[in-house]
């Protein structure tokens, strides 16, 4: 066991600092509260501009354009984008989940079609995974591609999609075989949104705003080439995206939570309760503490997963821990802040009374979907007693 | 950056494990625990020869030199096995003290013969307050004699000395001093025994000062954390067991989901403690600023998963999880006493307040 960092990885925090230190956007902050329509050119240029750096996909192997980055080293990005407060990536879905995926499963000339538009942000991918009736249960989706000569043509409805307002392409999971058992009849397609037949309609969330898309497919003509992965064999490639959306995402996190709590405690020594500093108040003060550890204990944990996933090679169901750990520790979080702020926790962005502009009002109903989005709690706990604990299968 | 075990550290681990296996299994654990002390004269020989007596100490004093995060492994196997006998009293939180404040002579008297396994020994630290804060101390030596009461002072009726701490200084005090009065106290775990300790007039000579206490505490502290680590892997071991075999409705009770998300958590409060533990550990030997804070964090979040872990493994195995003959109620006798012992974890929750509110500084370094 050896926390402090070794040469390559000290190294490759250094440059990275430099560059970042020399090119992070310094208006990002009279960007961030607009919508994402107004700002995602800002996010595509800024992802051009990483990828000048070759800094766009550090984990891709350095042939497609990456870092060949060790996942301590990946960890080590997101924790220098997070610190420098640094804007998202425009491509952020292509980047992390789709790209390796296509590098995984995809085709010499499927990888050189769409890899280095992923990386150059000029065409922006979605994921077509859950419908209305197949979200826990995944492989329940109806969504069908029916073969006629060098065509599927695919007919369907997919729901909770990033970025498909502005996807130029979808990573789509259809249902190939409808006699086969229900995870043997799934094909994985590389849809062009701009098909005749698709159709994007905004789903308006709990929060006011519209992150998420449904997706409307009818008689769109995909191409057979565009299969990516074998025929009928679209559950293996889909669970493999999966497993780069629960490995590499919670790395920022944590940087993300400690500037929550940096902040909270901020506001602790100005905010009042019972005449005093909130921060002297011996209950806050428990329940900053508990924040404050989780969230350390948050980080032990995922290095812990890290060093393990080095030295065995693949994420495992442990990664499991960390959606719950993060997910439910984030809405312990924002009810404390909502306990310190008080009456001003309910003011929303706009309101001249609100406090750090309306955020803590938005992390609050925010961090709601935490728990369900991907995979939901009760997904997870049955993950860890079925494939960690190896209990019977409950479903 | 590397936050697993290496292959040395997995060995240890691993003979660890086998050695109470082998020697401290179950029905001798039940054994011990019925005696007055808990303690066995074959089994410390034994513990001394594999070296876990000296593990952490000097060489030059009989010890083996190994670092902290090895004593929370070894720890963790202690607690998976739940060790009977003074073993943290001795090893842990005496021979901690001496190694951080004791002057090279009393080291020689005291440290070496604790690391061959020659002596027993303890530490009184709690008065009538029953606060774990070293300031609410009333005890103070005068002309080298002490006179007053210590409580829930653990294995001193086998401890050839005990370390007394008082307000102006730690102290010894031989067994068969004149004034010492040891008699039991009746508690919970019935595994490690605790004593109370009068002194009347007792002869009692300093060996440093209170100032110095901090470090040995966080030592041992921590290694209490990695103690209820083991216990709750145990615990959580148990459990999975029992819903795996046991039927109801014709069917494991694991595949319910009532049962296995519980399982689940188990598993994420068990892993979290174990990850605190290990990082508590790292600090400590890398002398690291964070390191009490660290310790706070590993000994605040074990503490209260110990608990939730043994409610719920008590609660899924139904009617047998109230049986004595069940384990599990002896470690979560265990768990109750280790989690107010050296501060529960509201105690260090406000330890890591302090340090996280009334400073400006967030508590770990980041990378």
């Amino acid at each position: 066991m050896d926390l402090n960092l070794t040469v390559e990885e000290s190294a490759f925090r250094d440059e990275l600092r430099a560059w970042l230190a020399a090119n992070v956007p310094k208006d990002w902050d009279q960007w961030r509260e607009k919508p994402m329509e107004e700002s995602f050119p800002y996010l595509r240029a800024w992802q051009q501009k990483l990828q000048e750096g070759r800094w766009a996909a550090v984990s891709w192997p350095k042939e497609y354009g990456g870092r060949s980055a060790t996942l301590m080293q990946q960890a080590i990005f997101w924790e220098e984008m997070a610190r420098v407060e640094a804007p998202p990536m425009a491509n952020s879905l292509g980047l992390g989940l789709i790209g390796p995926t296509i590098i995984a499963y995809g085709t010499e000339a499927q990888k050189k079609r769409y890899i280095p538009k992923i990386l150059s942000a000029d065409e922006i991918w979605c994921q077509g995974f859950s419908e209305p009736n197949a979200g826990s249960d995944l492989a329940g989706l109806q969504t069908e591609a029916r073969l006629e000569s060098d065509y599927y043509i695919v007919n369907g409805q997919k729901i909770w999609t990033s970025y498909g307002w502005v996807g130029d392409w979808c990573e789509l999971v259809v249902r190939t075989d409808a006699t086969a058992p229900k995870h043997k009849g799934l094909t994985v397609l590389l849809v062009d949104m701009k098909s005749p037949g698709v159709e994007v309609r905004p789903l308006r969330q709990m929060t006011g705003e519209s992150e998420f898309n449904e997706l409307f497919f009818r008689d769109v003509r995909v191409p057979v080439e565009n299969t990516l992965g074998k025929l009928n064999d679209g559950w293996n490639v889909a669970m493999s995206t999966l497993m780069y959306e629960r490995g590499s995402y919670a790395a920022r996190l944590h940087l993300i939570f400690k500037r929550y709590i940096t902040r909270l405690i901020e506001l602790s020594r100005t905010i009042l309760r019972n005449g005093r500093p909130a921060a002297e108040d011996p209950l806050i003060r428990q329940k900053l503490a508990q924040c404050s550890a989780e969230i350390e204990i948050m980080r032990f944990n995922q290095m812990r997963a890290f060093s393990r996933i080095t030295a065995t090679g693949v994420p495992g169901p442990e990664g499991s821990i960390q959606k719950i750990f993060w997910s439910e520790l984030n809405q312990r979080l924002q009810q404390v802040a909502q306990e310190i702020l008080g009456s001003y926790g309910q003011l929303m962005a706009g309101d001249p009374h609100a406090i750090d502009k309306g955020l803590w009002s938005y992390a609050y109903l925010r961090s709601r979907g935490n728990t369900i989005e991907a995979g939901t709690s009760e997904v997870q706990r049955n993950i860890i007693g079925h494939f960690v604990l190896g209990l019977p299968r409950s479903y | 950056m590397q936050f697993g075990l290496s292959e040395s550290q997995e060995f240890l681990k691993d003979s660890a494990r086998k050695f109470f296996a082998g020697e401290c299994p179950s029905t001798e654990m039940r054994r011990l625990m019925e005696t007055d002390t808990a303690y066995d004269a074959a089994l410390w020989a034994k513990l001394a020869d594999q070296g876990y007596t000296g593990i952490i100490f000097p060489e030059a004093y009989g010890g083996v030199g190994l670092g902290k995060v090895e004593l929370m492994l070894l720890m963790e196997e202690a607690g998976r096995a739940l060790l009977p006998g003074p073993f943290f009293s001795t090893v842990v939180v005496t021979g901690s003290i001496l190694n951080v404040l004791s002057t090279p002579e009393h080291k020689e008297k005291y440290l070496a013969p604790i690391c061959r396994g020659e002596l027993r020994a303890t530490v009184a630290i709690l008065e009538s307050s029953a606060s774990w804060n070293v300031r609410d101390i009333r005890l103070s030596a005068a002309n080298g004699k002490l006179t007053g009461e210590k409580l829930f002072v653990s294995d001193a009726a086998i401890a050839d000395f005990i370390l007394v701490v008082a307000r102006n200084g730690v102290f010894v005090v031989d067994s068969n001093a004149r004034g010492l009065k040891i008699s039991p106290m009746s508690a919970m775990d019935l595994t490690r025994k605790l004593y109370v300790v009068e002194f009347n007039d007792t002869p009692a000579e300093k060996l440093g000062s209170t100032a110095d206490l901090p470090r040995a505490f966080d030592i041992a502290t921590a290694a209490l954390a990695a103690e209820l680590v083991g216990g709750m892997q145990r615990t959580l071991d148990i459990t999975v067991e029992y819903a795996k075999t046991r039927k109801q409705f014709g069917k494991p009770i694991g595949m319910f989901q009532a049962v296995q998300h519980q399982c689940a958590d188990m598993y994420l409060e068990t892993e979290s403690a174990r990850s605190a533990v290990y990082y508590a550990g790292w600090a400590l030997e890398e002398n690291s600023p964070d390191a009490a804070t660290a310790v706070s964090i590993a000994k605040m979040y074990a503490s209260d998963a110990a608990r939730t872990v043994g409610n719920r493994g008590i609660q899924i195995h139904g009617g047998m999880g109230f049986t004595w003959e069940n384990d599990l109620h002896l470690y979560y006798r265990r768990a109750k006493a280790s989690e107010t012992a050296f501060g529960d974890a509201t105690f260090h929750r406000e330890r890591i307040a302090s340090a996280v509110i009334d400073s400006d500084s967030v508590c770990s370094k980041s990378a």
